[in-house]
């Protein structure tokens, strides 16, 4: 039995934690597909209903930063790849390397999206009290606003989220806690970075594309 | 196996309860069986609130005119009630403590996969409740625990975005704890604990846990939509902003039917244990059991449309949700002819749990079989949203639900704590529910199809004397409740040492000391025994010309 | 033969006696099936306690045959239920072609009501002929309601935004409560009424009784001339709209290529939101209505829009 230091009390091995922390990791990813599964479902309704109000709503978004944020973010998806891989070689520098790239492009990310954000206050695109806008079909355009900002928001969060898990990590691989037996967290943290990514992926057509 | 010898009476023995002592050895626990206890005990303050509610409820209700309190304190009774019974006890209860405790001792684990995050599920259920309960303190919430849209999103004038944000909370305490059961039941098995040697509580925690993954996030994303409609004034749930009310009702039952099947499946899984310890044979048709359960859960996600057939939904989607729901009678009827079966030629004794899986057997067939009426479309369209569903929820959720519940704790409370309780007691109050149960609800299918809507504060004379049986009913199931809490505190200090196994049954939990140690086993475990594998005597009399393979 | 069980409701239209032929027979499935039940577990309970049996249970092996038939049995009793359920409720569900209209308008706490071709108002009652069909047109101000009647075992959503029906053939005279059977706040317990099912002869003195009264395709048409809607839509008007006589419940060709039948919901719309389906070779001018006219005032315009197409027909 290995008695190396990161086997937690109720694993029988380092194997076997392994195993858990990934499945672990799948199931919830799962859970998070049904999470916004919901609000796609609402969305598709909401769109069905108002297809003139969405189709005219689109035409609000930026394209050109949606589609450089696309990028930054498969780029960020590529670092965290790096992170993963010396993860498996135990090579606790390249960990930090690539993390630290990865932290910086979510950052690019989401500053984009702030500024994106901001313009939409400034155009009172903005659905709810501040939301003012004068022309046709109104009611749509905000409920089409309205999913902009859940969706996006709520992705921006989960970035937000990874990107305090990133900085874990960093102290982690810091502390020399992983080696080439033990890299499970890298490997976690991974995956939910990989599927924060891939809601992206939709959204981005979904949002700033889809225009029927 | 990992049994181990114990001197009965060994009053220095070191078990999890007593290894270490004061509050913060418990609040920050990472136990998988202090971490039940602590649910143990907050559930049940949950419960008796809901159960106040539904006392003033049953109050009100005994007279037409409701003189007992305002229409709106009333709504705001049935809104508390069915929030706290649904989100607040009956999902957490058998899981959180009876799964929690057991299923990694039934697999022969030390703990749950994620300990950390056990504990974590316990917090964020303690969070939600705390934000529920000021909502209730500050006054209230009126939208039923159903919070249909616009009436939740734009008319109601209560603390709704407080309460949907408690729910919210707690909705991720159950998906994190069926996330740790799923990944503890596949990955932490003891050797030789393959999947049909599990018993069958194991089975029904496991399908419980992957409707807990997959319903509660659309439960959670529509909670935060309404939310955010309501903070906003949007309009995704508004026709006159562009959205659908109707939409709101899809998404809600999405996760809300199979939410019942959170509640009874664990019953079940308890039902099947305590039929095979007191009539001392295999569950007759295992693996028939453990099937049905799983297809129970997924059955379960396809049928949400059944609460929706008179709300403008097209009859063709009505005529097929009212398929899928006949079809999801068959399991739940092989559940039940299993159980029964396993009685045949056994060797029954009639302790406290036994009397709550009979009592439960009964109750579920009845809530079964009228849960038939609802999923019939012509007939539903008449005793939907009546007394009539009212009636049917509760033979499932307190019929079923508690009694699988009730009779689970007083089987495995000797476990959790080493004591035994007053045998008479227990029996006496298992007799007192069972009747004032059945006085409480039986009536209520007769107002329901008579045409008595329900979440009515006043109502017409002519229902009245049901409404009288009703509550009185209600009051003895009242003391019902009570007299366990009694004895079973009574019992913490003044019961007899159970010993480790005081009803002679199999299953991994009964070869280890009462209360267990913190790591559940001295030695590793090794499992080579079939689940149940009580010793019979030989006498084939079963018509059986050939050997089936089961 | 109802009015002899206690604790059951009046059968006071065509579809309740079939109604409770089908709960008859679910009820006959649930007691057979609950009696079975009980009487096995208690039969077993006694017969092999432990006290009689000793401390070991008897061997009996698992039978795929007993399995195979609990669970077909149960599985051609619930397939029977359904055939049985969802063929009666097609045929409730099913409008009849003629009928007497009423539209409803729900809203927090009252039903209001009104008899179309008469044009008598109600409020928290309907009053109905014996042996005729009558068909309601229902739509709600504000929240969700729902509309209930149990002695005609009917019941239907009231949505807001959205026209929901719903028909029945009284069979009885007498007086029957009418319920909202979807939550709709503080009121909700309040928000009832009453049907009375009169003779055909009480029903036209009742009518005549009321006083004078418009029907409503006649305020349609006053109000359809207040709103200038004949400038473009009449048929001496501009032609810059389509025409609208025999339009109603006629296949309509959209711009963006749907075909949408224009039954209530589409006229609604049409005057609400114009622009969310604009006909095929016309231009998207129309104004909304939207805040305009009431729901009141929408029903009576399509009244008079469902009467041009009669007329023409004629």
């Amino acid at each position: 039995m290995s008695e190396h230091g990161s086997l937690a009390h109720h694993f029988e091995d380092l194997e076997q934690q392994r195993q858990s922390a990934d499945l672990g990791m799948w199931l919830f990813l799962i859970t998070e597909i049904m999470f916004f599964g919901g609000v796609f479902a609402a969305y598709a309704v909401c769109r069905w209903m108002n297809p003139a109000g969405f189709s005219a709503g689109t035409q609000h978004l930026d394209v050109t930063l949606g589609t450089i944020n696309t990028a930054v973010l498969i780029g960020s998806s590529l670092t965290m790849v790096w992170a993963v891989q010396a993860g498996h070689e135990g090579d606790a520098k390249g960990i930090s390397r690539n993390l630290m790239l990865t932290i910086l492009l979510g950052g690019v990310f989401l500053v984009i999206k702030g500024f994106e954000y901001r313009h939409k206050f400034h155009d009172g695109l903005v659905p709810g009290p501040l939301f003012h806008f004068e022309g046709e079909h109104v009611a749509g355009i905000e409920l089409f606003m309205c999913f902009y900002f859940i969706m996006t928001g709520l992705h921006a969060f989960h970035m937000i989220i990874g990107i305090g898990l990133l900085m874990w990590l960093i102290v982690l691989a810091r502390r020399g806690r992983f080696t080439k037996e033990y890299s499970n967290p890298v490997e976690g943290v991974g995956l939910y970075w990989h599927f924060v990514d891939i809601v992206w992926i939709f959204l981005f057509p979904m949002l700033y594309l889809l225009e029927h | 196996m990992g049994a181990t010898t114990v001197p009965l009476i060994e009053r220095t023995r070191e078990h999890y309860l007593n290894v270490r002592y004061g509050i913060k050895s418990w609040l920050l626990t990472v136990d998988h069986k202090r971490i039940a206890i602590l649910y143990l005990i907050s559930i049940t303050f949950f419960f008796f609130i809901g159960g106040a509610a539904a006392v003033v409820i049953r109050l009100d209700l005994a007279t037409p005119q409701g003189d007992l309190v305002e229409s709106e304190t009333y709504n705001k009774l049935f809104t508390i009630h069915g929030i706290i019974m649904i989100f607040f006890f009956l999902v957490p209860s058998i899981p959180a403590v009876l799964g929690n405790f057991l299923v990694p001792i039934m697999i022969g684990a030390k703990d749950l996969a994620f300990p950390k995050l056990n504990l974590l599920s316990w917090y964020l259920y303690v969070i939600g409740g705390s934000f529920t309960l000021w909502a209730m303190i500050a006054g209230g919430v009126d939208t039923g625990w159903t919070f249909y849209a616009p009436y939740s999103t734009t008319y109601a004038n209560s603390h709704v975005i407080l309460t949907a944000l408690g729910i919210f909370v707690t909705g991720f305490s159950s998906i994190l704890t069926g996330l740790n059961f799923m990944v503890t039941v596949h990955k932490m098995r003891a050797p030789g604990m393959t999947w049909f040697k599990l018993p069958l509580f194991v089975w029904s925690q496991y399908a419980t846990s992957i409707i807990m993954v997959l319903g509660t996030p659309v439960l959670a994303i529509t909670i935060l939509l309404i939310g955010i409609e309501r903070l906003l004034g949007v309009g995704i749930f508004d026709p006159a902003l562009g959205g659908d009310p109707v939409l709101f009702q899809h998404l809600f039952w999405f996760y809300s039917h199979p939410a019942v099947y959170i509640m009874i499946l664990p019953a079940m899984g308890v039902i099947s244990e305590l039929i095979s310890a007191f009539a001392r044979r295999a569950v007759f048709g295992y693996r028939f059991i453990a099937f049905s359960s799983l297809a129970i859960a997924i059955l379960g996600f396809l049928v949400w449309g059944h609460h929706m057939f008179v709300s403008s939904q097209s009859p063709y989607a009505g005529m097929v949700f009212s398929l899928l729901s006949f079809l999801i009678a068959v399991p739940s009827a092989i559940k039940v002819f299993n159980w029964t079966a396993t009685l045949y030629k056994a060797s029954i004794s009639y302790q406290t749990p036994i009397l709550y899986a009979f009592g439960f057997i009964g109750l579920f067939t009845i809530g079964g079989l009228t849960g038939l009426f609802l999923a019939t479309l012509a007939v539903d369209v008449h005793v939907h949203d009546t007394y009539f569903v009212v009636a049917h929820f509760h033979y499932i959720m307190v019929g079923g639900a508690i009694m699988g519940f009730l009779g689970g704790l007083h089987y495995w409370w000797p476990k959790m704590f080493g004591k035994l309780y007053p045998e008479l007691w227990a029996r006496i109050s298992a007799a007192i529910i069972f009747i004032g149960f059945n006085l409480t609800f039986f009536p209520q299918f007769l107002l329901g199809y008579m045409g008595m809507p329900r979440r009515y504060h006043i109502y017409d004379p002519e229902f009245q004397v049901l409404h009288v049986l009703s509550s009185a009913g209600a009051s003895i199931l009242g003391i019902g409740y009570l007299i366990p809490m009694v004895y079973f505190i009574w019992s913490l200090r003044y019961g007899k040492d159970a010993g480790p196994n005081p009803w002679q049954a199999k299953g991994l939990e009964w070869t280890i000391p009462s209360p267990p140690t913190t790591f559940n086993f001295e030695e590793p475990v090794v499992v080579v025994e079939d689940p149940y594998a009580y010793p019979t005597d030989d006498e084939p009399t079963w018509p059986q010309p050939e050997e089936a393979h089961v | 033969m109802s009015d002899n069980i206690p604790f059951f409701p009046d059968q006071a239209s065509a579809a309740a006696s079939k109604v409770d032929a089908l709960y008859a027979f679910l009820v006959a499935v649930t007691i057979v099936f609950s009696v079975l039940i009980f009487a096995l577990i208690f039969y077993f309970a006694v017969r092999y306690r432990r006290s009689r049996m000793g401390e070991r249970a008897k061997t009996v092996k698992s039978s795929l045959k007993l399995e195979i038939a609990w669970s077909v049995v149960p599985l051609v009793l619930s397939l029977t239920m359904f055939a049985w359920g969802a063929d009666l409720y097609f045929e409730m569900r099913k409008l009849p072609r003629e009928a007497l209209d009423i539209s409803v308008i729900g809203k927090q706490w009252m039903w209001n009501l009104t008899h179309i071709e008469e044009g008598n108002k109600e409020l928290n009652a309907l009053h109905v002929p014996l042996g005729r069909k009558v068909r309601l047109t229902m739509i709600s101000e504000d929240v969700i309601h729902s509309f209930y009647i149990p002695a005609f075992r009917v019941k239907a959503d009231v949505l807001p935004g959205r026209y929901t029906q719903l028909w029945f053939e009284p069979s009885k005279a007498g007086e029957y409560h009418l319920f909202c059977a979807e939550y709709c706040g503080t009121k909700h317990s309040e928000m009832i009424g009453k049907v009375v099912v009169m003779t055909p002869v009480d029903y036209e003195r009742w009518l005549s009784g009321g006083g004078t009264n418009e029907p409503l395709d006649v305020a349609g048409e006053r109000l359809f001339e207040q709103l200038g809607c004949a400038s473009c839509h009449g048929a001496e008007g501009n032609q810059r709209g389509p025409r609208l006589a025999g339009l109603f419940e006629k296949k309509v060709q959209l711009a963006d290529g749907r075909v949408v039948v224009a039954d209530e919901n589409y006229l609604r719309q049409s005057i609400l939101q114009p622009k969310a389906a604009v006909v095929a070779g016309f231009e998207p001018l129309m104004p909304t209505y939207e805040g305009q006219v009431s729901e009141e005032q929408i029903v009576q315009l399509i009244s008079y829009l469902k009467s041009l197409g009669e007329k023409e027909a004629n």
